[in-house]
Parts: structure tokens; C-alpha cells; sequence
């Protein structure tokens, strides 16, 4: 059973509202302070690369019962430019904008799977899950 | 507005009302329901409509004056606009259904009348939702202002050590204040130590490690040394999972430690008096 709920980022402060449906959906799951603040981390980095590089997209968090085990993952889905070299933006300190460059690798980091699929013209979608233990 | 149609209402006013109030109660979201006591209901549903027929009555000032503080005032009690588009259409039919058992509306008038009802209240209808949405625009950046407000204050605690808490969120819009605020009064104060505050910052994101590592490097080419305190425990966590490397800042996790800090570098101590009770 998988339960869904969405934000379309368009402008800066729609990143504060999905980060908070990530948070509350978080509490709601049983997720702790850090595990609630890795996850609240992840959807404002994937948020803002939308709102950054795609201007217009949408955030949306699923509940995940798998067994035993319940989970939380982000869908962050746009139709923007797309990226080029997935590998390299996986890696640390490259960035377009002038930025860290920390941000895709870090949200791989933060959570338990990763998934990236983009291709350039055809936008991005990436879904990052973290199950709770 | 049709001599037929304003005398109707007229005529009908109590009528009209108690229908609508039933209707639209029956309609309504539980929401608006929940939200406002009978009383409340009651007494605004009245007024709305005395809104709609004062319409056809007073002046065109008196009427824009009206409706101006109706709006404001289902801004106020949190009312959704389609409750009041809604109503307006509930109230026209009442009116046509109403006129069309007293047999003023018959089947040869029935376009005139159609044509009539939607001249009159067309332009109520657009006049209501922009004084809504303008009503909510000035709320809106108000609010925005008074945000503005509370933004980046810059405190000088002691001489030469001064504090920036950051509460809530960070934006690029507020970035650009942290940085403009902290350097103007770093230099002001002249500030030897500056002590940036992120107990109240909800997430410590790329870009907000971005911007605060930006300041920190610019209010050290001013001579200063800044020191990040208030971080806690999860943020810690989630920083390092990022990976973002804050090596070249003293961190603390409060802000005692980091006053602590600031005075040892300063070479200042706080001592208790002797002799205090």
C-alpha cells in the first residue's frame, strides 16, 4: 500500500512546503530527529535543483510498506533541460552554478537507495528512498 | 439592473435569505462549517446579501466601500473564495427559480432574462474576486515585510565580539541580507569576532552552507573571524553526509561555547566579583 501526496515547485518558497510535507510525513512514519532531518536535507536539495535548473517540477513523498518495513521516498520529477553527464554530477564539488556541488551526491548519501533518470531534453527524475530501522 | 428583477428580491428579501442560508449551509464545505459558529454564519450570510442588494440600491461608492470590507472580513474568518463565487450563484438562482414560480420569468422572456442576470452579475462577480485577491496580496506582503523585519539583526555583545542568529528559513533574498547586515556592522562594531547563530535554521542545506561559508570568507578579508555556533546534532550529521567541508570555520554547538570562544580570543575573561552574595 502506497500512499501519495505531491508539491510543484515553481517558486522559492514551494521548497519550504515540501520539505515540510517531507518532515511531516517523516514524524507521521516514526522516523528520529536525524533520520527527519537527513530526509528534510535531501528534499530541499532535490527541490531547489528543480527550481534552480528546471524552473518548474514536482516533489512528491510515497509511504512504502514492504514487508515488514516501511519506508519513505522522494520523487522528484521535472521536464527541465535535462543533465548531460550523469556521472559527473555525481560527483562531489562539480556544480554548474557556482555552487558546492555537493548536492546530488549528498542526497545519495543521505538516503538508503538512489535512483537518477535523466537524459538532456527529456528532464529528470530521481527517486530516493529511506527505509526506517 | 431590471426593474422586475430588483423589485423581486426586494419584495422577497427574508424569503431569499432563509433559502440561502439552508442551501448553502447544505453546500458548503465542512470547513467553512467547522470554522465559524451559526451565529457567525448567520450574521455575515446576512450581510452578504444585503451586499448583493445594495448592489441595485445605493451608490456605486457606497457598494465598492461595502464589498471592500465584506471582503476583508471572509479574508479575515478564513473563508475560501468559491464559498462567496458560489454564493453568488446559489443567490441567482434562488432569484430565477423564485421569479420563475411567480411566472415573471416565462418561456418568452427566458433569454432576456438570462442576458439580464448575467449583466448584473458578471461584473460582481470579477469585482469580488479582485478585491478578494487584493485583499490577500496586501496580506501577503505584509506579511513579507514583517518578515523582512526580523530578518538578519546584527548584535554587539561585547566590544569587538558581536552575534547574528539566523532564525527560520534562508532564501537567496535573505542570504544577500545576512551577508549585506553582517558586513556593514562587523565594520561598524568593529567587530574582531563575529558569531553566526543557526539554532533556529529548520535545514542546513548545499545552498545554506553555501551562503554562510560566502559570508564567512567575506567578513574574514574585512579582518574579522567568524565563528558558526548552534549547531545541532542531526544538522552536524546531515552536514557531514554532504560532505561540506566547514574545516576553515570554529564551530561550536551553542552559543555560550562560542562566547566562551570569542573571549578567549579576545583576549577577555568574565570573572565573579569577590564577596558577592
Amino acid at each position: 500500500m502506497d500512499i501519495q501526496s505531491c508539491v510543484t515547485i515553481i517558486n522559492e518558497w514551494d521548497i519550504v512546503a515540501a520539505r515540510q510535507l517531507g518532515r511531516n510525513v517523516a514524524k507521521e512514519l516514526g522516523f528520529g530527529t536525524v533520520d527527519q532531518a537527513r530526509i528534510t536535507t535531501a528534499i530541499s536539495e532535490l527541490a531547489r535543483n528543480i527550481y534552480l535548473y528546471a524552473g518548474k517540477g514536482q516533489i512528491c513523498i510515497d509511504k512504502l510498506y514492504d514487508g515488514g518495513k516501511a519506508g519513505l521516498r522522494i520523487n522528484a520529477v521535472d521536464s527541465g533541460p535535462g543533465i548531460k553527464e550523469i556521472r559527473q554530477v555525481m560527483e562531489d564539488g562539480f556544480s554548474t552554478s557556482g555552487g558546492l556541488g555537493a548536492g546530488l551526491p549528498g542526497v545519495k548519501r543521505l538516503m538508503d537507495e538512489f535512483e537518477i533518470d535523466s537524459s538532456p531534453g527529456q528532464g529528470t527524475q530521481i527517486k530516493a528512498t529511506k527505509w526506517l530501522r | 439592473m431590471n426593474k422586475t428583477i430588483s423589485n423581486y428580491i426586494q419584495a422577497h428579501k427574508q424569503d431569499i435569505l432563509d433559502q440561502w442560508i439552508d442551501r448553502t449551509k447544505e453546500e458548503a464545505d465542512e470547513r467553512v462549517i467547522r470554522l465559524v459558529s451559526d451565529r457567525v454564519f448567520n450574521s455575515t450570510s446576512k450581510e452578504f446579501i444585503d451586499l448583493i442588494i445594495s448592489n441595485f440600491k445605493g451608490t456605486n461608492e457606497e457598494y465598492t466601500e461595502r464589498l471592500t470590507d465584506f471582503a476583508e472580513k471572509v479574508v479575515r474568518l478564513g473563508w475560501p473564495l468559491t464559498f462567496v463565487t458560489k454564493g453568488l450563484h446559489t443567490f441567482n438562482l434562488i432569484v430565477f427559480e423564485g421569479m420563475q414560480k411567480e411566472g415573471l420569468v416565462n418561456a418568452e422572456n427566458q433569454m432576456d432574462m438570462v442576458y439580464e442576470f448575467d449583466r448584473w452579475s458578471t461584473p460582481m462577480n470579477n469585482e469580488i474576486v479582485s478585491v478578494y485577491s487584493s485583499t490577500w496580496e496586501r496580506t501577503v506582503s505584509l506579511q513579507k515585510i514583517a518578515l523582512q523585519e526580523l530578518s538578519a539583526p546584527l548584535i554587539p555583545v561585547f566590544e569587538g565580539i558581536t552575534v547574528m542568529p539566523l532564525v527560520g528559513t534562508i532564501d537567496t533574498e535573505r542570504a544577500k541580507q545576512i551577508m549585506e547586515n553582517l558586513l556593514k556592522g562587523a565594520v561598524k562594531h568593529r567587530s574582531e569576532v563575529v558569531l553566526i547563530d543557526i539554532t533556529g535554521v529548520p535545514v542546513v542545506d548545499t545552498m545554506v552552507a553555501h551562503h554562510i561559508i560566502q559570508a564567512a570568507d567575506a567578513v574574514r578579508l574585512i579582518g574579522a573571524k567568524c565563528m558558526l555556533v548552534g549547531i545541532r546534532p542531526e544538522i552536524a550529521q546531515t552536514i557531514v553526509n554532504l560532505g561540506i567541508d566547514l574545516n576553515q570555520f570554529t564551530t561550536k554547538n551553542n552559543l555560550k561555547k562560542g562566547i566562551e570562544a570569542a573571549l578567549e580570543l579576545t583576549n577577555k575573561k568574565i570573572v565573579s566579583m569577590e564577596g558577592a552574595k
